[in-house]
């Protein structure tokens, strides 16, 4: 396996993803300096879309990846909030509260994991929503957050509403594209290998080495500190505080939505499916009850349909990816044709596409 | 027993297995050399795979104790023994579905065998080819056939780089010429000096490997030894043809 001409080699891209890495990078950097061209109304709607991005990354990352299918992430977006609402009572800059309470949010997680780990499958799924349930009761239990009359992050009001405005955009912005990045990172790596095997199969990926519960430890807990970082972008955005708001099931049925449509366990399909949710919500989302039917409506059908959501889909289909977390095998004298891959048709043009990631 | 000499890389010694009131396995003593081939037969239910697993670490015995390389791993878990170099087969293949063949592989050379990117490469490619697997590395391993899944449970063991490797039922399913090549894979591994467990029910196929036969019954071993004494042994014959009462 020495002589480069002869043995196989590992892809990691494609040509494709590499035009996709530099298209990510201009969309971000045209997101930047969006707000300056945005009516005050849109640049709200686009703080709501990137904290859906983050929410719906991060159960896919949980659920996709590592097969932790939960229910109950609600219990950290509202922790999220809580924190930074306690935070910022405790005399800290409500900006930094935010942050600083995703950080408690993930300390937070660590102990939760020790016991929910055990659980597998479906008991870990309710098990999840109980824990919500528990923590709402007991958020109401603090004299600040006044029962389910709730209250405000009221130190926000020392800046006026247009710089609060770009400020909760740009650290959306900022908190999706590093969580995203982290999560890029993370699932491309050979953690990341683990986190899949452990989800098709704890047992054999025990006996090949993969330290299981401490890689499904470090996935929860980075899925609860990025969904604390939402909680808390969300808390910015609408100033109020009400515990049933934020650990209402519905944010996890948000969650589990998004990433159905868009395509469960593939990293752009998470996107995707923030991006329809987003869209369906602004379109007919002052339709009421007609609304939430539709929303199930979708969700019944694609499970029906297109059960690998619509990136999933396109994947099968047309073998395209954008952002790649897996490998491929290219054999040897056989430049243009990598080996079958059961899905891909066979790339019969020859386009020059032989470059390494 | 009719162990050999050399420093014995895997002892256990006293093993019971109970689940609940079923007795899997009662009073198991077991030592194998780090370069030894040993072949497990046995009926159906004789506490084989049972075996198997309290060696992997897969669970816990009820009562005794494993060693390897010297040191007590009674209590260690499979992935710490995997990592020790003491690696496993399923008799029913774990494939990681939903991962390509080269994945599943990869996982185990990073992971078991601890090793760094490139090396990992290496390693799962190496093992891909020994496992004449190559042609099939990106396929979603939940599209493979059997012989496959088979070949593949033993490529991901291989790549995690074990001193010892623990094979259930490898060629069981399988037809006489594809169970061939997969013997010719392990003898490749004999070779290389990794030591083997191996339990099959097709003897034939396995006497082609095994130098040393165990035979187990009820959760008991029942001979041990030289694998043409093993078969000729009476009480061999006896419990996989029955018959009276002895």
């Amino acid at each position: 396996m020495s002589a480069a001409s002869t043995s196989p080699v590992i892809e990691r891209g494609t040509a494709t993803s590499r035009i996709a890495a530099v298209a990510v990078a201009v969309i971000i950097a045209l997101l930047a300096i969006a707000p300056q061209f945005l009516s005050a109304g849109a640049v709200d709607r686009m703080t709501a879309l990137f904290i859906y991005v983050i929410l719906a990354a991060m159960w896919n990352a949980l659920a996709g990846f590592g097969g932790l299918v939960s229910v109950g992430q609600q219990v950290f977006f509202g922790l999220g909030a809580y924190f930074a609402i306690r935070l910022a009572d405790a005399g800290l800059k409500p900006f930094a509260s935010l942050f600083v309470s995703a950080i408690v949010v993930g300390v937070v997680s660590v102990p939760l994991s020790l016991f929910m780990l055990r659980l597998r499958n479906g008991e870990f799924a309710i098990g999840m929503w109980v824990i919500a349930a528990l923590t709402h009761l007991l958020v109401n239990l603090d004299r600040l957050v006044q029962g389910e009359t709730g209250t405000s992050l009221i130190s926000l009001n020392v800046y006026d509403a247009g710089t609060r405005r770009m400020t909760i955009y740009w650290l959306a912005l900022a908190s999706m594209t590093a969580l995203l990045a982290m999560l890029f990172g993370l699932l491309r790596g050979s953690t990341g290998a683990a986190i899949r095997a452990i989800r098709d199969n704890e047992d054999a990926a025990a006996s090949v080495g993969v330290r299981v519960t401490g890689t499904k430890r470090l996935l929860f807990v980075l899925a609860a500190f990025g969904i604390g970082i939402a909680g808390a972008l969300w808390l910015a955005t609408s100033i109020t505080f009400q515990p049933k708001t934020y650990f209402n099931v519905q944010w996890t049925a948000y969650m589990i939505f998004m990433v159905l449509v868009g395509g469960i366990g593939t990293f752009e399909g998470a996107i995707l499916g923030a991006l329809v949710f987003f869209l369906i919500e602004t379109w007919f989302g002052g339709t009421g009850v007609w609304y939430l039917i539709g929303l199930g409506a979708t969700a019944v059908l694609f499970s029906l349909f297109l059960p690998r959501g619509l990136w999933g889909t396109v994947e099968e289909r047309f073998g395209l990816r954008l952002l790649p977390v897996g490998y491929r095998v290219r054999l040897p004298g056989n430049p243009t044709a990598p080996a079958d891959d059961g899905t891909a048709p066979s790339p019969r043009q020859s386009t020059q596409h032989q470059e390494k990631a | 027993m009719t162990h050999p000499q050399q420093q014995a890389v895997l002892t256990a010694a006293g093993i019971h297995k109970r689940f609940g009131a079923l007795v899997v396995l009662d009073a198991v003593d077991f030592t194998m050399a780090a370069d030894e081939a040993v072949g497990i037969v046995g009926p159906n239910g004789a506490g084989k795979t049972t075996l198997l697993s309290v060696l992997s670490g897969a669970f816990p015995p009820s009562s005794g104790k494993v060693s390897f390389k010297g040191d007590d791993v009674t209590t260690l878990t499979a992935t710490q023994r995997c990592r020790l170099g003491l690696v496993r087969t399923h008799q029913v293949p774990k494939p990681f579905s939903g991962m390509t063949t080269f994945e599943n592989v990869f996982v185990a050379a990073s992971h078991g065998a601890g090793l760094g990117r490139d090396e990992a490469y290496e390693e799962a490619l190496g093992s891909l080819t020994l496992c004449g697997m190559l042609s099939v590395a990106n396929r979603r391993a939940e599209t493979l056939g059997l012989l496959d899944r088979k070949r593949l449970e033993l490529a991901r063991a291989l790549a995690a780089r074990p001193t010892l490797l623990l094979l259930d039922e490898i060629g069981g399913g399988l037809t006489d010429g594809e169970a061939g090549e997969l013997v010719d894979t392990i003898k490749e591994l004999r070779r290389r000096k990794i030591g083997i467990v191996w339990i099959e029910h097709i003897v034939h196929i396995l006497l082609q490997v095994a130098e040393r036969l165990i035979c187990m019954d009820a959760g008991r071993i029942i001979a041990d030894g030289d694998p043409q004494t093993v078969m000729a042994d009476p009480q061999v014959i006896h419990a996989y043809l029955g018959g009276g009462p002895k």
